[in-house]
C-alpha cells in the first residue's frame, strides 16, 4: 500500500532535512512543474481530483482555477497554507508539519506557481512550537537551495515564503477569518462572496488550502493525476490521513487509501474499544461532524459516502464515544468549546451557542424539561446552514442535531430522573 | 515622540521593520502585541499605548485586537503559563480530573496565578495531540499522556 505523505517520515520526532528529502524524490515534483504552464499545473491538479483536506472538501484544482491570471490582474498574489488546525479531535497536520516539512513547503511553491502569486505563508497555530521550528529551518533551506527567492532553480518565476504564527482563537482557521488576522485584525470571518481567490490578504488574490491538502501536491505533480487517482479506495483520489481518539485501545493516525471504510479504521487500526467499554457512536471527521453510529459501521470514508450516511468527512479524524460517557455531558463539552470560539460577530451564533450550552449544562444537571429539548432542536434550524455569517454555528449543530437523533433516550432519561444516569 | 516607557528602541525597530512589508502599519497589530509579549509576559494598558503611537492607530483600535485573541494575555501572568486542554478528546480521557489535581497542587483556579508568580493556569481549546489526550502545554512545553501521579514531576522542571 502506497503512504505518499507519511512513508519516509521518521520515528525519532526529528524532520527530514533538505538533503534526505531530496534523497527520497523531494522537489522534483517542482522540477517537473516548472516546465509546465501554470495553467497546466492546475489541470493536473484538478484532473486528480483531490479534494480539500482541511474540513470541507472543495476540489482544490477548481478553487485554483478561479485565481485570475494574466498580466492584468491585481498584484502581489499570495498563496497561503492553512496550518491553523483547532478542529477538536484532530491532530493529523502535525504529523505532516513536524515530521516533513519540506513536503508541504514543495506543495505551497507549486501552488504558488500554478497561480503566479508572489508571496507565501505558512500560518501555523500558536501552540505548534516543534513545527514552527521544523517550517522555519526548511524555510531556510529552500532558501539557501534556491527553491526559494528571485528565479528559484533557473527558473523565471519568483516566490519568497515565510512563517506566520498565529496567537490563539480556533476561528482564525476558517480562510477569511485566517486572512483578517493575518492583517492585524479582530479574526471575524468575511462576507463570501467574493471569495479569497478574487479578493484575499490585503484584497488580492489569495488561495489558502490546508496542509495535508498541500502535502498531496508534490506527489500529484511527480507522479501524475490518474496514479493519485488510482490510490484510493472508491473514486475521489489519494490517501487520507485517518485518526482515531477516545476510548480505543490504540489511538493514533494512519495514512490509508481515501475510502476505506469505517470500521476498519475503528476494530482493525484503533484496535478496537478498550476493555469494558462498548462502542456507542463516532464524530467521523472532528468535533462538528453529526454522529455516526453502530448502523454506519460499513461506510466508506470518503466525501461522498459519508455524506450519504449524514455527516461529513470533515478531518477525517475520528472521536469514539464509548457506553460509559455521557452523550449529554459531551454534547455540553462539544457546544462549550464553539460558545468560547464563536468571534461574536453574528447574533445566531454569539446568542445562540451560550444558549444551546446553557440549556445542555441544566440537562446534565438534572435540572432540564422536555420543552427544552424542543428548544435545542429550534436552535438546530435557527443556526443551519445560510443563518449565519460562517459556517461555525452551524458546524456546532451538527453534534447536536445527531445526538438529538440517535441519543434522545439518553437526554430524556436526564429529565425524567432528574440526575446524569452516568454520574458515579 | 514614542513613549518608550515599556516598548524598548530595539522592540520598536523590529516593529518597524515588520510593517515595511505591508501595504499599511496597522497590519503590525498583532505582530506588535507578540514582540511586546515575549519580552514583558503580558499587555500592559501603557504597552497598549505605546504601540499604538508606533502603529499611528488608537489605543482603543489596538486594545480591540489584543483583546480578541485568547493567547495575548491583558493582565500579568506569572513565569510559566499552564494550559490545559479541555476539549472533547480530552475531557473523554479525563482532563478534569488532571485540571482538579493541578488546581489542588497550585492552590490556584483557572485564570489566577501562584502567590510566589511562578504559574498562571488556563484552559485552551485542543491542542492536536488527541491520540495521546489529557494533554498540556507549560510554557513552550508539550506534555501529553497525563496522569495525576505525573503532575508532580512536570511542575518540579519549572522553577
Amino acid at each position: 500500500m502506497e503512504k505518499p505523505l507519511t512513508q519516509h517520515i521518521k520515528n525519532d520526532n526529528t524532520w527530514l532535512s533538505l538533503k534526505e528529502y531530496e534523497k527520497v524524490g523531494g522537489y522534483e515534483g517542482l522540477r517537473k512543474a516548472l516546465k509546465l504552464s501554470s495553467e497546466e499545473v492546475t489541470k493536473i491538479v484538478k484532473d486528480s481530483g483531490l479534494k480539500g483536506r482541511g474540513g470541507a472538501g472543495f476540489s482544490t484544482g477548481t478553487k485554483w482555477s478561479f485565481v485570475p491570471m494574466g498580466d492584468d490582474v491585481p498584484t502581489p498574489k499570495y498563496f497561503i497554507a492553512n496550518g491553523d488546525e483547532m478542529e477538536p479531535g484532530s491532530f493529523k497536520d502535525r504529523l505532516l508539519l513536524e515530521g516533513n516539512p519540506h513536503q508541504l513547503i514543495e506543495g505551497m511553491i507549486i501552488g504558488a506557481y500554478a497561480i503566479q502569486a508572489r508571496y507565501s505563508y505558512v500560518f501555523l497555530r500558536w501552540a505548534y512550537h516543534h513545527a514552527a521550528k521544523a517550517i522555519s529551518s526548511a524555510i531556510q533551506e529552500a532558501y539557501q537551495a534556491g527553491y526559494l527567492g528571485r528565479n528559484i532553480i533557473g527558473s523565471e518565476f519568483h516566490i519568497d515564503m515565510s512563517l506566520h504564527t498565529s496567537v490563539g482563537r480556533y476561528i482564525c482557521g476558517e480562510e477569511t477569518a485566517l486572512l483578517n488576522c493575518m492583517e492585524g485584525k479582530r479574526a471575524n470571518p468575511r462576507t463570501k462572496p467574493p471569495f479569497p481567490v478574487v479578493s484575499g490578504l490585503f484584497g488580492k488574490p489569495t488561495v489558502v488550502n490546508n496542509v495535508e491538502t498541500l502535502s498531496n501536491i508534490p506527489h500529484i505533480l511527480n507522479k501524475g493525476a490518474e496514479w493519485f487517482k488510482g490510490l484510493s479506495k472508491t473514486d475521489e483520489g489519494g490517501t487520507k490521513l485517518y485518526g482515531a481518539s477516545g476510548r480505543v485501545k490504540k489511538p493514533g493516525l494512519w495514512e490509508l487509501p481515501l475510502g476505506t471504510p469505517l470500521r476498519e479504521l475503528l476494530e482493525v487500526h484503533a484496535g478496537g474499544m478498550q476493555d469494558g467499554y462498548k462502542f456507542k457512536g463516532v464524530l467521523p471527521g472532528g468535533a462538528s461532524t453529526d454522529f455516526l453510529t453502530e448502523e454506519h459501521l460499513d461506510v466508506a470514508m470518503d466525501f461522498a459516502n459519508v455524506g450519504k450516511a449524514g455527516s461529513r468527512l470533515g478531518t477525517g479524524t475520528i472521536i469514539v464515544l464509548d457506553d460509559k460517557t455521557c452523550p449529554v455531558a459531551m454534547l455540553r463539552n462539544l457546544e462549550q468549546f464553539f460558545a468560547q470560539e464563536s468571534c461574536g460577530w453574528c447574533t445566531p451564533c454569539r446568542e445562540g451557542l451560550p444558549w444551546t450550552a446553557k440549556i445542555l449544562d441544566a440537562i446534565e444537571k438534572g435540572k432540564g424539561k422536555m420543552e427544552d429539548l424542543d428548544i435545542l432542536a429550534f436552535q438546530t434550524h435557527y443556526m443551519a446552514p445560510g443563518n449565519t455569517f460562517c459556517a461555525l454555528a452551524p458546524g456546532a449543530m451538527e453534534p447536536l442535531q445527531s445526538a438529538l437523533k440517535y441519543f434522545r433516550t439518553d437526554f430524556e432519561k436526564h429529565i425524567h430522573e432528574h440526575n446524569c444516569p452516568w454520574e458515579q | 515622540m514614542i513613549a518608550g516607557k515599556i516598548i524598548s528602541a530595539e522592540e520598536i525597530k523590529e516593529i518597524q521593520d515588520i510593517y515595511k512589508h505591508f501595504p499599511n502599519k496597522s497590519a503590525a497589530c498583532i505582530e506588535g502585541l507578540k514582540i511586546i509579549q515575549k519580552n514583558h509576559r503580558w499587555v500592559s494598558d501603557d504597552a497598549v499605548k505605546e504601540l499604538a503611537e508606533i502603529l499611528d492607530m488608537s489605543p482603543d483600535a489596538i486594545d480591540s485586537v489584543a483583546t480578541y485573541y485568547s493567547l495575548i494575555f491583558r493582565r500579568p501572568v506569572g513565569k510559566h503559563v499552564v494550559l490545559v486542554c479541555n476539549s472533547v478528546s480530552c475531557w473523554i480521557l479525563g482532563c478534569e480530573k488532571i485540571a482538579n489535581s493541578l488546581k489542588d497542587k497550585l492552590a490556584i483556579g483557572y485564570g489566577e496565578t501562584t502567590a510566589d508568580d511562578r504559574f498562571t493556569l488556563l484552559t485552551i481549546p485542543c491542542l492536536g495531540t488527541c491520540d495521546h489526550a489529557p494533554a498540556m502545554i507549560i510554557g513552550e512545553d508539550l506534555h501529553r499522556d497525563l496522569t495525576s501521579e505525573k503532575l508532580d514531576d512536570i511542575l518540579k522542571l519549572y522553577k
